[in-house]
Order: structure tokens, then sequence, then C-alpha cells
């Protein structure tokens, strides 16, 4: 299954939190700003493959727990002077329910 | 909005530093128009040395080129000097009769070179060493001629015969002094640099004093006061500088020396600022770099109109830029009868170290030939610490002992650029130099930035400042007083620390409101730090932000590099029983946790835990009454100790019992940095309590009690407190030294940089000899244990609201 699938609801992230989104390929972290926005990143920071759930979420940026790269919620993009970028998902919040779009075969709810 | 309108009189560092800077903070506030006297954009000046000796083009030097100015709005007036300003009007008028309209003016007009009047100083031939243009003069010169005279011993006249010479010239240095670089250097590191210099080739006639410059057409010779006749086809005037206060002083503005300014740089027309080395400040005057740039971001608050900046005056470092003469100096350092001078000589290494001390406190130092501690000298010279306990081994520096990861060692000078110097991002020293030229550093930030060296363990920190203050010229690293938190604020974490308790501000978000936060919530360096801060002020009161906590203190384990965990459980004073092992090795089965270390502490380390097994397995070893080892925490980790008088046929006292008294009453306070106790039942020291923050040695007739101690990267051995008799002492000391850190030090500030900072004779004062004040401390700390000693593996055991913290969102699996 692919195209926009519900994956939970938008208080199920604390503000200024990050939660996890488990699929064989590897996981998504969905991240919640201080004025509620979400971001729908690949796990994986460019520069070691940190969890980038795990770090501090600042504005609309996140700084990896290993190293301390900060990466853009918006493009994936590390900001400067480092370089790399993150995978990033197209996210919905419709009725307090999170929706990710995720490309063909990807993946399935279940 | 309508834009003000700001005129920038003077194209040069300062001047644009002060726009960059006001950009940053207010990029839509002004139209901007600027006035340079010079055909260039804005050029880095202290790489004119580099320069002249062909080891830099103009284009690697540039700062800002024309298209910065237009990519930014800045109309910019080059070739164009201003010839007067009409204050009536607030209207500047520049030489070519371009009028340009001003709500704010900003004056930077910097500083002429001294020209002699000397007979046959306007001959040609005769240069000053200021800009780009006598750069060029000298380069020309040196392609057809063959002698040259430097007039002036001084930093800027050392570098021009060092350049002039790598082109080939004959260079001959006249000084009126009789010590070379007499404002830097005393007569003992004046001649060593003068032998060095001459054995490269240089001439030298000192004292003595230029009478004419002899030609006819060109300059052909000069002549000293002594009839001596000297050939020269170039003269380099380097005598000096003076502020350019010409155009001010004609429009009535009030000037001394330089233009007077006052501690927001605003001169006596308050819409007309000022800053560079045109300006004067409290009486002084000032020709490098470093406080032009603190002036600048000062002048650039206020033009933004955050209007809370002061400059206060700067502290001077100076580094000769002449290619493998290794040399700093800083401060005052003549002697008086209130002056203790420090000096150590090594001819045949050429090496010569002379510090200068007042009460205590480094007044100047000044260093020839190894001069890696510099700018440790020059910190402890601005934070004004009282250096007493350090005296007598403070020639040797802050790396005498066994620091580890820093490459080879020695003066960086002596390096080759493929000397590694950051051991733990690898990177060398060519990386560095060619960093901070091509992309323009001026601060230890910016390198670590840039190239990460310096940004992990720390260990090569003076050597990378090193390299930095001999690529620059000088020393851009501003004090630790007042350098702010983060890029969040301009305070400092002791403003910040201040203002908590005066404000009684009692949440993040309260002191970032209060304090003028420049982030809606701060960023992951500031947030851990105020959460800290609130903590340690309102035990009990402030509610712990967990998503200020770093990941490790937020799931109470420390993340690997795989993003699994490691779950350390508590072993009071490193004791465990039979069942304690039996439960750790039952959890490792069930948990198929791959990995069980004993760690340096004298506890297990289960490595690998999958975070969604986390509550499970501190489930387990509280079932079998074991409890958070805070390994993962900013916080009291291990207690170490040796078996002591139970069992030891040397131990004097019970040194385990006494080790596991202090865990209970520390365990679960938060702190600064992590801090690590230890007990060693005789001077034998096995617990090796003589690196540990917070160390009790046993002897015979009590406990002495050491701190300050750090094993890590930078290897520092304790400082001796003092000597008790009793175990309650002990306890009421320890309780006490670790309240005083958790009051005063930086978050993440380890107890040993913290002492070396405030100095060992501060921390003596409110501990031993302030007997009420060391009680009353120590009160404090066990009031806030009353709300920290919570196990929180338990809590997460009991409260479900802190499951979602490891379980996923969602799982999704293969359709």
């Amino acid at each position: 299954m692919n195209g926009w699938i519900a994956i939970g609801r938008i208080d199920d992230i604390a503000p200024l939190g990050a939660r996890v989104v488990r699929l064989p390929g590897g996981d998504i972290a969905v991240f919640r700003t201080a004025d509620d926005r979400i971001f729908a990143l690949a796990d994986r920071c460019p520069h070691k493959g940190g969890p980038l759930s795990q770090g501090i979420v600042h504005g609309d940026r996140v700084t990896c727990p290993l190293h301390n790269w900060v990466v853009e919620l918006g493009d994936g993009q590390a900001v400067a002077p480092d370089q790399g970028c993150v995978a990033r998902y197209p996210v919905a919040v419709e009725d307090g329910v999170i929706r990710i779009f995720l490309g063909a075969s990807e993946a399935a709810l279940t | 909005m309508i834009r003000k309108r700001l005129v920038v009189i003077g194209n040069g560092m300062a001047g644009i530093r002060a726009v960059e800077d006001l950009l940053a903070l207010a990029p839509d506030l002004y139209d901007i128009e600027v006035f340079g006297a010079e055909p260039y954009g804005n050029y880095n000046r202290i790489m004119l040395s580099p320069m002249l000796a062909g080891e830099k083009q103009l284009a690697d030097i540039m700062l800002n080129d024309e298209s910065w100015y237009a990519e930014n709005g800045i109309k910019l007036h080059l070739g164009n000097p201003v010839a007067t300003i009409d204050r009536r009007r607030r209207c500047v008028v520049a030489e070519d009769g371009t009028e340009a309209f001003y709500d704010r003016l900003l004056l930077a007009t910097g500083s002429n070179p001294i020209m002699l009047p000397l007979p046959g100083a306007d001959l040609p031939g005769v240069v000053t060493f200021r800009d780009v243009r006598d750069v060029d003069r000298m380069v020309a010169a040196a392609g057809s001629f063959k002698n040259a005279v430097v007039i002036g011993g001084g930093l800027l006249g050392l570098e021009a015969a060092g350049g002039l010479q790598k082109r080939g010239m004959q260079v001959t240095v006249v000084h009126l002094m009789d010590t070379l670089m007499e404002r830097q250097l005393d007569p003992v590191a004046g001649g060593m640099l003068r032998h060095t210099l001459e054995e490269r080739g240089l001439t030298f006639k000192m004292p003595a004093e230029t009478a004419a410059v002899l030609g006819t057409s060109r300059v052909e010779a000069i002549r000293l006061k002594d009839g001596t006749e000297i050939p020269a086809d170039l003269v380099v005037m380097a005598v000096g500088i003076r502020p350019n206060i010409d155009l001010a002083r004609s429009v009535g503005l009030y000037c001394e020396r330089g233009i007077v300014v006052n501690d927001a740089m605003q001169t006596y027309d308050p819409r007309i600022y000022a800053l560079g080395e045109g300006v004067q400040h409290r009486g002084k005057t000032y020709g490098l770099v470093a406080p032009l740039f603190e002036q600048a971001k000062v002048c650039a608050n206020h033009l933004a109109m955050v209007g809370h900046a002061r400059y206060l005056g700067s502290a001077l470092s100076t580094q000769l830029k002449v290619t493998g003469i290794d040399l700093f100096s800083a401060g005052d350092f003549s002697s008086s009868d209130a002056t203790d001078d420090i000096v150590m000589q090594d001819a045949a290494r050429g090496i010569y170290k002379r510090v200068v001390l007042r009460d205590n406190r480094i007044q100047g130092a000044v260093l020839y030939g190894d001069t890696v501690d510099g700018a440790w000298y020059f910190r402890h010279l601005r934070a004004g610490t009282d250096v007493s306990a350090l005296r007598e081994r403070l020639l040797f520096g802050s790396s005498q002992l066994g620091d580890s990861g820093r490459g080879g060692g020695g003066p960086a000078a002596a390096m080759d650029d493929r000397t590694e110097i950051c051991g733990c991002n690898g990177v060398c020293k060519g990386t560095i130099v060619k960093a901070i030229s091509e992309k323009k550093l001026f601060t230890l930030e910016d390198v670590r930035a840039h190239t990460k060296a310096s940004s992990s363990c720390g260990s090569c920190t003076s050597l990378v400042e090193q390299i930095l203050a001999q690529t620059l010229g000088g020393d851009y690293s501003v004090a630790e007083k007042v350098r702010p938190l983060c890029k969040c604020t301009d305070y400092s974490h002791d403003d910040i620390r201040r203002t908590i308790l005066e404000q009684q501000l009692k949440s993040i978000p309260a002191v970032m409101r209060f304090m003028e936060w420049r982030t809606p919530d701060g960023c992951h360096t500031c947030r851990p730090a105020l959460n800290y801060y609130l903590l340690c002020a309102w035990p009990g009161e402030f509610v712990d932000d967990k998503q200020s906590r770093f990941i490790n203190e937020r799931a109470h384990a420390n993340i690997q590099k795989d993003g699994t965990y490691s779950v350390i459980p508590r072993m009071w004073g490193g004791t465990t029983t039979p069942a304690e092992l039996r439960a750790i090795a039952d959890v490792a089965e069930k948990y198929a946790i791959p990995s069980v270390k004993v760690t340096g502490g004298q506890r297990i380390d289960l490595l690998g835990v999958k975070k969604e097994n986390l509550p499970a397995v501190w489930r387990d070893l509280n079932a079998a009454g074991m409890v958070s080892g805070h390994a993962y925490g900013k916080a009291l980790r291990t207690v170490k100790t040796c078996v002591g008088s139970e069992w030891c046929r040397f131990g004097v006292q019970d040194s385990t019992a006494m080790g596991i008294a202090l865990e209970k009453m520390c365990w679960g306070t938060w702190t600064p940095h992590k801090v690590k106790l230890a007990v060693s039942g005789c001077p034998r020291n096995c617990a090796e309590a003589t690196i540990k923050d917070f160390g009790v040695v046993a002897v015979d007739s009590g406990w002495e009690l050491h701190v300050g101690g750090n094993g890590g990267v930078k290897v520092r051995a304790t400082d001796l407190l003092t000597k008790v008799r009793t175990p309650e002492e002990v306890m009421e000391y320890c309780g006490a030294f670790l309240q005083l850190y958790r009051e005063e030090a930086h978050y993440l500030e380890r107890t040993a940089p913290w002492i070396e900072r405030v100095g060992l004779p501060h921390v003596k004062k409110r501990l031993i000899d302030d007997a009420a004040g060391r009680q009353e401390l120590y009160a404090r700390f066990l009031h806030s244990q009353r709300f920290s000693q919570s196990d929180p593996w338990a809590e997460h055991a009991t409260k479900e609201v802190e499951a979602a913290e490891f379980k996923p969102l969602a799982e999704l699996v293969e359709a």
C-alpha cells in the first residue's frame, strides 16, 4: 500500500518532541514544533546515521543526538557549514490525525 | 514601514563588520550607503603582510566584494572620500559632490600612517604600509631595486621588512629604541627576536634616528643623525598610525587623540556613531582587529535599536605574523614594586617566557619560541583569575600533564601542514590555516564550525587558538566572562543565573521572554542549560522540562552509535551481591543484550539495549533492588572505593563504608556536568581519588579532602582542599563543595575547569574560611536532594504517561 497513511494523532507527540514510525526499510521520525506543525524525515542523520527522532527540537530544526548536527525539518538539509540532506515525507494533519505520504510499494499499515 | 537611512563613512573592516552585524539583527531597518576612499570592496587589512610576502593575492584577502553590497541592497561609493558632513541637514557630502542624507551616521574612518616630516620624505620611493596601494608600490620596487630601508622596528615595520626580504631585497631596519617591538616585548624577548631576524639576513640600526631622506629624482639613501648613510631604493615608514579625525574635527565633533565615543559607541552628536581605529574610548585607542570587532558588535546592537550592549574596552594580545617566528605578548608587562616576575629562559632552545603578576593575578605575559599557552594566559588575564594555586607550574602552561589526542605538542608554528591537530576529528594544521584564510574565519567558534577541529573533546583548543592567532596576527577569543551562552542570546552564563534568581524566573519561557531570546524556543545548547539552572535555583518548585533534556537524560540511558542504549545500575561504592549479579545475568539473557562490560567506575554496563525494552529492563532490575546509576546524566556518577580497613592490611579507615555513605547522600543530584567521587582507605590511593571531582583519602588521623581532579581528556590532579577528622565532616564538606559547584559553574563545565576559572582560593574562602557559609551550602544541598532522590527507573515503571517515549507511534509492515 502507498499514498496517504494515518499514523496517529497530533496529541500523541509532545510539543518540541518526536516519535518514530517503524517501516521495514528504516524508521521515519515525526516531529512536532512548539506551534504544532508536524514534519516527517527519515530517522537517519546525514552525518553518521544518528536517530534524529531522539534529538532536541528547536524552532524548525532538530539537533542530532550523536554529534550535534542540526537539520532543517522543512527541507531535510543540514544547517551550514555542515552539508548533507535527509529524505523527507509529505505530512497532512486533519482533525488532529496525522497522515504521511509514502511512495509506491513502501509499506502498509498493520 | 519607511526605512531609516544609515550612511557609513569608511569601507574598512570595522565599519563593514558593524554593517554585517546590523544586517543579522535588523535586516530591514535601514537603507544603507557606504563611502570608501579606496577603490576596492572591504578587504582583510591584517592580510596585507602575507600579501606583501607573496603568500596571498588581493582576491584571497577580500572579505566583501562588490557583489556582496549589491546582494544586501547597499549603495556603495568607491574611491570617493567624504569631504564634509552637514550635521544640520543631516547630509554627507563627498568630494565629487554626491550627497547622502542620514538618520544615523557611522564614522569608520580608521587611521592614517604617520609620515615623519623629514627632508626628502616626499621623494618617489618613500612609502607607508597601510593599504593595498602601498603593497603594490613595494612589490613593484622589489621587482626592480635591491636595497630597502624600513623605518620603525615595531610590529608593522618588522612584517614589512620580512615581506620585502622574502621578495629578494636587502633590508635594513632603523629603529629609534634599543628594543624591537618595545611596546609588546621586554628587552630579553626583543633581543632574541633581533638575533633570529639577523640570522635570517635582516640588518638592524638601533637605537638610531633618521635625519633625512636623500635623492634627486628618486630616493637613493637615508642619513642617520650620527651621519651614517644607508643606500636605499625604497624607504618604508612604519613608525605608527594616528587616528584619522580630520573629518570629525572639521565638522565640530569632539575629538581628543581620536573621536571620543561613549560605551554605546556614540559620539557627542547622538545621531553619529563611530568605531574602529579612529575612535577613543575611555581614553584608549585600538589598532588590532579583535577590539574593533567587539566595538562593531556593540555599535550594531544600538543601530538595530536593541540597545543594551556596552563596550567596556578590550585587553589586547599580539602575535607577530612573520613565518616561523613564535612570539606572543599580552597586557602590561612592566615591572614595579607591586609586581612579581616569573621567568623561564632557555637560550639553547630559543625559548623565553615571562609572566608578570600583580596581587596573584596575571597582568602581562611575553612568550618567545613557545607560545602554545598564550591564549591560556590571556584568558586568565582577562578573567582576573587568582592564580596563586598555579604559581609553581604557571610557566609550564595548561598542558603539562598527560593530555590525550592532540597531535605532536610543542609550538604550532613549527608544525608542518600535515600534522594532525585534532585527534577526534582528524583535522590537520593545513586544513585549519586554509579554512581561516579562504573562509574568512576570525574566531575559535568559526574554526570549530567549519573544520570541526577542537569541537569534540577540546584538548587541541590551545593549538587551534595559536594557529588562529598566527594566521590573523592577534587573539580574537572573547573573554569567558562575556561569552554568550549560545547564539540565541547575548547574555553570559553568569548573567542568566543571576537574573533567574533576581527576577524570580521559574520557567524556560519566562527566562527567554525576560531576557529577550532571539529564537522562539532556544536551541540544543541553551535549553538544557536553562533547564539545569532553573532546577538548581528552584528545587521542588521548578517542573523539569523533559524536551529540554538531552536524550540520555530523557531516556535514562546512554545512546550508542547505532541508536541502542546502555544501562548501568547503581552499585553503591562499587559493591554488589550474588543476587544482584544473578539478576543482571538474567536481564542480559532475557532481553538478548549483546554486550556486558565492567566500567571504569566499578559498575556493570549492559550495552545494546533496544529503546522499547528499556522500561522492562528497569522493571526487572528494580525488582532485584537495583536503581538507576545515572551513568547517562550530568549528575553524580560513581563513588569509587578501595576495600579499606575492613579487609586491607594497609587500610587506616573504612573507605568502602565512607564511599557508600557519600553515594547515598549524593545520588540523584543534577550538576552542571558529570561528577565522580572516590574514597581511598590509605595514601596508597588505590581508588585513584586524586583524579576525581571530589576525592577522599584516608590517613591515620582522619581524611584528606581533594577537589577538582579529572582523568579524561585533560588529566588534572586534584587540589588539596583540607583535612578533617570525622566522617560527618567529610559529608558536610562534600555536600557543600557539590552545592558550590552546582550554584557557580557554567553548564557543561566540569569541576576542574571551573576551579581553574574561579581559582582555588575562592573555593577555599567559601568552604574553609567561612564555616557558616559552608553549613548553609550543605543545608541547601540536602534540601535540593529531598526532591531529586527518586529512582527514575521506578518512576517510569509506574507512570504510564511516559510510555510514549519508548514506543513507536506506528508500525508499518510490507503490503
